[in-house]
């Protein structure tokens, strides 16, 4: 410590250091506080303003921890736990005559639960009810399928968070992408293999870094709103791809009169990554080369360093000579163009039989989330995607197995985050202590009397 | 109301930002809390107000301990505070905002805004100035927004009033009329604690004072005691108020500004046809209170306002209507007013402050990629030629002193080739030890044969540092005058009046 | 420091800051845009025939006959009248004023005149009139009251993502309690608790543990569709004639009004969730700005610590804007399924949480242009429908995208700058 007591904190070369070095990427909270109730404070009404303030806010969530990830993740499949148990007809037939025999309710509980965690692991990683060892291990590899757009839309909302931008806009986005990626797939002939892929993969990645780019645009050019503008971009695509997907002529199969594209050809399908009996395909390779990218462009690359600058605080990057609307258009460029990647992904490699306007499935949002529980690093984020891309192939066993819709991932996915946005909650419920509070408090308020003074 | 503080303790996790103060202020006196920025006045205020809870001590009201949970009891009990920052509502009219907490109403909570009107009027009009009870306060200038802050806390009956700082937003003249109301409230029999650290206002309504340094109560003092005693007293050493400096030696360099404008983006001239020249080697002090056009000023010089008019000609060069990126490479170099909002990226190392603005090409990027044992190297070496104390070049620079931060930000700013320096409230709550050494640095530049800009709002730095001042008022120069000039005259510029003889041109 | 000037020359200074203009050309520039995009569908789509209006229905005091227009003819006349409402818009930026707000109202009403009269023409079936707005009317019941939600949580201080969940809850939840009571206003009342809640976790996790609005918003509208879905597929689907088949709403016709042409029917036809409508529109904004409640909340969400200074409890009156702003985003989701149809279906909400966000920034956070806006925006959806029974040329994609590429011009700045409250979005921490 090196204040001592009665010590100016100015005078002191620093102020006390915290007991505990943070992980890289994570906010201080004490500062971002400090740095919120000057705001507060001042009572300043201008939208840039607003920004900083919930750039700082955002930060803190996503200063989680692993004992807090873990307890959030416990607590989520808890709450799941639950929705299986109220609508499981065995549980509430034994609850019926709980008083008289307990134990049977127990014992139905435990064969729902663990039915259900049964077919979600043995559909998320191995079989263990398949034959060879080689037809157990395709649920895990369904898994890493399912992964590979979560995790390139999970490194477009996270590259966009670090530069202080929420990127709702993932629907959007991956329903251009894959208009354009399976319109130049089933539009163009004649291109041989790998050409005709490249140029399907290059044509989604554009259209999804251009629809990106039109709310960095905006949000550059007028100060709008990038959450509003990607949320009405989402509908604005979703309408604009139900339109092409119903004229006939433009995206629609011939002679069908469904809202659905032709198949993909196979010169512009992404190959099988493991051989024709595993559905993983290149796509996922492709993901793991933009976790690569993009950890060099977050902490190697001067682009990078500004997107940060700017995220952090963009008026300090303004006055450091950052060009932050520039800054804002092309994070939201490269953004748009990672989320493009996962359309592209489901267009080329895993729905290959034609698509319709649910192309997306959810996964923009989805990506929202595997952002958040990846702490907006890129490792985290394929982390992140892992584990909700096998809640997804979990899921889609467990429906079939023991006739779970699979929306429940969707609850448990979501509590996750929110268990995770506020370690203070799942502190308490797991009686964790709760770290760095008394330091929090004497930062912060050093920083503010030399603010305020 | 007897006010009284009672070994009053508040600790920040190691750090005591109160170290048991006691303090009594009587009815019908005004008791002035000296000290540094820093000193822990604002936390002890705060502490009586009910926004912190002292870990130690107490609070007496009329000899009887109170135990306030929160502003709102505080306020109850009949203390009232007119804020540094004012708690205003900017979008709210005059009389909501004196009536929100205690409103006035009829029915089921419908808001009565005739009997808050006339609330306002009422009390304006007892310390003769008007206040428009239906004006947005957001559209007020700042002086009458203190007033509605006073208005505020005595229309709740106030019977201790706490005034934060009050004057740094204020024109001598506006500072003298709250002077008057300060007076008046205390032949109304009103205890008056009046926070400060500027020694002639002290002098001019303290009843009684008591210096606070380092969180400690240091000194009670008389309000006739010398001015370098009670400096001493509040610094804690003998304070050298003048920087040791050599005629200036012009060179050749020269920035000359002409016809400058800027306006908010709703159309208000902040800055209103500013013209000056500054030649190398000398540096041009722009004096004037707070809120004069100063920081949109240098705002414009260095290009952060795209749509100002005029000309900003470095070295016959127009610098107006470039980029931030293309003045920083004609050789401007800045700091900022706001060191933490503007200068700074808070979460980021030393290091990787050091080179914020050096990210568009060599040395320290190369192929796109940062250059960092370069960037590492280059952090070390100033972090020891600007002896910024800290435990290392990776340490997050927010968690750094005033003063260091500071010189994080001079030593990037001054570590490339510069043609002019623009320094905005170089030394504003900064340690004394740091003030000295940062205006050091800045004479050195000056010296070197560099334009060099410094704006400032407190007097004395502006007659120590600089060469010539040039004094705004409501966006306009007032006048360019010698830094001799004596302190009558510039307060009197201050205030908008121009000298009877315009400066020196040169 | 000196005393005041008593002598000495005053600096030329006028007291008043002087000012410069800053009246942007946007306008006149947005109106000569849509103007032009107008004029190019008609010359690019040229419809024969005449447009048929109706404005009667049978049961009316007096019947007005079927209006017979010629579709091209009146189109381009109303392009020649938008074209002279271009000019004043263009003279008021000029002298630096804003084109004033009948100048932009009537175009749009000009345009959207010329465009029904070209949609039509031809065409041998009747545009009612009458279905256009009273579908208007009963579309954007959803629409109000979610934006009225969204503008009592965001002033005070709270973003509100999650208007879309409190939507689908409240329809969810409406047509459990509905069918399982047989009443219609119990179901309205447990939608209104349902949404409350979802509002509450809101509250819980942005004003207690100051979680980012956005994501706690975004994480809600995923959490309420997963649960509703999966108890609506598990539970309600195997039990619809107990669960999930509720008695709705009666329509109310109010004696003698209700038999004026057009609006009697639009209006005065309606069942009560819609007749309250203008009562809680008026309510929020007469409590917001006239009531102690009110300005407390609104300062709460510009300045919580002003707030704060002067002894109102800002979490408290946080999280009690965000319960009553529930309540009535509950009335909107009840609508779904009390009023308009009669059971649950999954994510039948379909994004109206979203286009009520818009409506409230639209309506620039003011409850009654809220309302507004979200009565525009439910007639934009309704078009679409009364068009493809005419057999409209119009996609009905691009009909269903229009409020939401106006709320794209909208915060874009075109349609005139708004202001959010100055706190939103920031968590308030006392120390």
């Amino acid at each position: 410590m090196s204040a001592r007591p009665g010590q100016d904190p100015a005078d002191s070369a620093e102020q006390p250091p915290a007991d505990d070095r943070e992980p890289v990427g994570t906010t201080e909270p004490g500062r971002a506080e400090e740095i919120e109730q000057e705001k507060a404070r001042e009572g300043a009404a201008d939208d840039g303003e607003t920004d900083d303030r919930w750039q700082e806010a955002f930060r803190r969530i996503i200063s989680g921890g692993w004992a807090v990830a873990l307890g959030a993740i416990l607590l989520a499949v808890i709450a799941g736990s639950l929705m299986i148990i109220v609508t499981d007809e065995a549980v509430q037939e034994a609850a019926g005559y709980f008083f008289s025999r307990p134990g049977d309710t127990f014992a139905a509980v435990g064969e729902a639960v663990g039915g259900a965690y049964s077919a979600l692991f043995q559909g998320a990683v191995y079989n263990f009810r398949a034959d060879t060892f080689a037809a157990g291990i395709r649920p895990l590899t369904q898994t890493l399928n399912n992964a590979t757009p979560l995790i390139a839309a999970g490194l477009g909302v996270a590259i966009a968070f670090r530069a202080g931008l929420l990127n709702i806009g993932g629907q959007g986005q991956m329903l251009m992408s894959a208009t354009a990626a399976g319109w130049v797939g089933f539009g163009v002939t004649g291109l041989p293999f790998p050409l005709h892929l490249i140029l399907a993969l290059v044509a989604g990645i554009l259209a999804g870094a251009l629809w990106a780019g039109i709310a960095g645009l905006l949000k550059a050019r007028t100060g709008a709103h990038e959450v509003i503008v990607t949320i009405m971009l989402n509908y604005v695509a979703l309408y604009l791809l139900s339109y092409f997907l119903a004229t006939p002529g433009l995206m629609q199969a011939p002679g069908s009169a469904n809202p659905k594209t032709p198949p993909t050809p196979e010169s512009a399908q992404l190959p099988p990554l493991l051989g024709e009996r595993y559905t993983l395909h290149w796509g996922f390779v492709l993901a793991l080369v933009a976790v690569a990218v993009v950890w060099w462009i977050l902490n190697r690359s001067a682009v990078g360093f500004s997107y940060r600058a700017v995220g952090e605080n963009p008026r300090a990057a303004r006055v450091a000579g950052i060009d932050v609307s520039r800054s804002t258009v092309s994070v939201m460029l490269v953004a748009g163009a990672l989320v493009g990647l996962a359309g592209v992904t489901q267009v080329l490699g895993t729905v290959t039989t034609g698509f319709g306007s649910d192309i997306d499935a959810g996964i923009g949002f989805d990506a929202i989330t595997v952002a958040l529980l990846g702490n907006s690093n890129p490792l985290g984020v394929l982390g992140a995607g892992i584990l909700f891309g096998a809640f997804k192939a979990g899921g889609s066993a467990m429906q079939a197995a023991e006739g779970i819709p699979i929306e429940i991932v969707l609850v448990v996915q979501s509590l996750i985050v929110l268990f995770i946005a506020a370690p203070p909650l799942v502190r308490a419920i797991f009686r964790l202590p709760q770290p760095g509070s008394a330091p929090k408090k004497k930062r912060s308020k050093a920083a503010r009397k030399e603010v305020s003074a | 109301m007897r006010l009284e503080l009672r070994g009053i303790t508040k600790r920040f996790g190691a750090l005591v930002a109160n170290d048991h103060i006691d303090l009594v202020v009587e009815p019908g006196e005004i008791h002035c809390l000296l000290g540094e920025n820093g000193a822990g006045k604002s936390t002890l205020m705060n502490v009586l107000y009910g926004l912190y809870d002292a870990d130690e001590g107490e609070i007496l009201l009329d000899g009887e301990v109170q135990d306030f949970e929160g502003p709102g009891d505080a306020m109850n009990a009949g203390i009232g505070m007119v804020h540094q920052h004012f708690m205003l509502v900017p979008v709210f009219s005059v009389a909501e905002n004196v009536m929100l907490g205690h409103e006035t109403t009829h029915g089921p909570g419908i808001l009565d805004l005739s009997a808050a009107r006339e609330t306002v009027r009422s009390t304006a009009d007892r310390f003769g100035f008007h206040v428009d009870p239906d004006a947005v306060v957001e559209d007020l200038p700042v002086g009458v927004q203190q007033r509605v802050e006073i208005i505020k806390a005595l229309s709740r009956d106030a019977q201790v009033l706490v005034f934060d700082e009050p004057t740094a937003v204020l024109t001598p003249q506006e500072t003298d009329e709250l002077m008057a109301i300060m007076r008046q409230l205390k032949d109304e029999g009103k205890a008056i604690v009046f926070i400060t650290h500027k020694l002639r206002e002290v002098r001019e309504v303290a009843d009684r004072i008591t210096v606070v340094r380092h969180g400690k109560v240091v000194g009670e003092a008389d309000p006739t005691a010398p001015d370098n005693e009670l400096a001493s007293l509040m610094v804690g050493r003998a304070v050298q108020l003048t920087v040791d400096k050599q005629a200036a030696r012009h060179t050749d360099n020269e920035l000359a500004v002409s016809h400058l404008q800027v306006a908010t983006p709703n159309g208000q001239v902040v800055v209103d046809d500013v013209s000056f020249t500054v030649r190398g080697g000398e540096i041009l002090v722009i004096a004037g209170v707070q809120g004069n056009g100063q920081t949109e000023l240098t705002e414009a010089l260095i290009g952060l306002h795209p749509d100002a008019r005029g000309s900003i000609l470095l070295d016959g060069s127009e610098l107006r209507g470039r980029s931030v990126r293309k003045v920083l490479d004609a050789g401007v170099g800045f700091v900022p007013e706001d060191r933490s909002t503007d200068g700074l990226v808070g979460e980021f190392s030393i290091a990787e402050n050091l080179i914020l603005d050096r990210t568009d090409g060599a040395p320290f990027v190369r192929a796109g990629s940062l250059q960092l044992g370069l960037r590492d190297e280059f952090a070390r070496e100033k972090v020891d030629e600007f002896d910024v104390r800290t435990t290392g070049i990776d340490l997050p620079v927010g968690r750094l002193s005033g003063g260091n931060q500071q010189k994080v930000v001079l030593a990037r700013e001054m570590s490339r080739e510069l043609r002019l320096l623009v320094a905005a409230q170089p030394t504003r709550g900064v340690d004394v030890g740091s003030i000295e050494f940062i205006h050091q640095r800045i004479v050195e530049t000056r010296d070197a044969g560099i334009p060099v800009i410094v704006v400032s709002t407190e007097l004395d730095e502006a007659v120590a540092l600089a060469d010539r001042i040039m004094v705004m008022y409501r966006g306009r120069v007032v006048g360019i005058v010698p830094a001799d000039t004596p302190r009558d005259v510039l307060g009197l510029m201050m205030a908008g009046v121009a000298p009877e003889t315009e400066g020196d041109a040169a | 420091m000196t005393a005041p000037a008593v002598d000495g020359t005053p600096a030329a200074t006028p007291d008043a800051p002087r000012t410069v203009s800053t009246v942007s050309w946007k306008t006149p520039i947005a109106l000569g845009v849509v103007l032009a995009l107008y004029a190019l569908l008609l010359l690019l789509a040229p419809r024969e025939g005449d447009a048929r209006f109706s404005l009667s229905t049978p049961t009316d005091f007096f019947q007005l006959p079927v209006y017979v227009i010629p579709g091209m003819a009146t189109a381009w006349l109303c392009a020649a009248i938008g074209a002279v409402l271009v000019v004043p818009s263009v003279l008021a930026t000029r002298r630096a004023r804003r084109t004033p707000l009948w100048v932009t109202g009537v175009f749009a009403a000009v345009l959207l005149f010329g465009f029904l009269a070209w949609a039509a023409a031809g065409s041998a079936r009747d545009l009612s009139v009458v279905g256009l707005l009273g579908g208007a009317v009963a579309l954007s019941v959803p629409l109000v009251y979610g934006s009225l939600s969204g503008v009592i949580g965001e002033r005070s201080g709270t973003i509100n993502i999650a208007i879309e969940s409190q939507l689908l809850a409240g329809a969810f939840t409406a047509a459990v309690a509905g069918s399982l009571t047989n009443s219609p206003w119990v179901g309205l009342v447990a939608a209104m608790l349902a949404s409350a809640l979802v509002s509450l976790v809101l509250a819980v996790f942005t004003i207690t543990y100051r979680v980012n609005q956005i994501i706690v918003g975004v994480v809600l509208n995923v959490l309420v569709i997963g649960l509703t879905s999966f108890f609506y597929s598990l539970v309600l689907v195997p039990n619809t004639e107990t669960l999930n088949s509720t008695t709705r709403f009666e329509r109310i016709p109010i004696p003698f009004l209700e038999r004026i042409p057009v609006i009697g029917p639009v209006l005065f036809d309606q069942t009560i969730v819609v007749y309250l409508m203008p009562v809680i529109v008026f309510g929020v904004w007469y409590g917001l700005f006239r009531t102690r409640w009110g300005l407390r909340l609104r300062a709460v969400g510009e300045h919580p610590r002003a707030a704060d200074t002067v002894g109102i409890e800002v979490l408290r009156t946080r999280y009690r804007a965000l319960l009553i702003a529930g309540l009535v985003g509950g009335m909107g989701g009840a609508f779904y399924t009390v009023v308009s149809i009669n059971q649950f279906g999954r994510e039948m909400t379909a994004g109206a949480g979203f286009i009520a966000l818009a409506a409230m920034i639209f309506g620039k956070w003011n409850p009654v242009r809220a309302a507004l806006a979200g009565l525009l925006f439910g007639f934009a959806t309704n078009l679409q429908n009364v068009l493809s029974v005419v057999g409209s040329p119009v996609p009905s994609q691009f009909m269903l995208m229009l409020p939401y590429v106006v709320t794209l011009f909208a915060v874009a700045g075109l349609v005139g700058r708004s202001r959010p409250p100055a706190a939103l979005a920031t968590p308030y921490t006392k120390e």
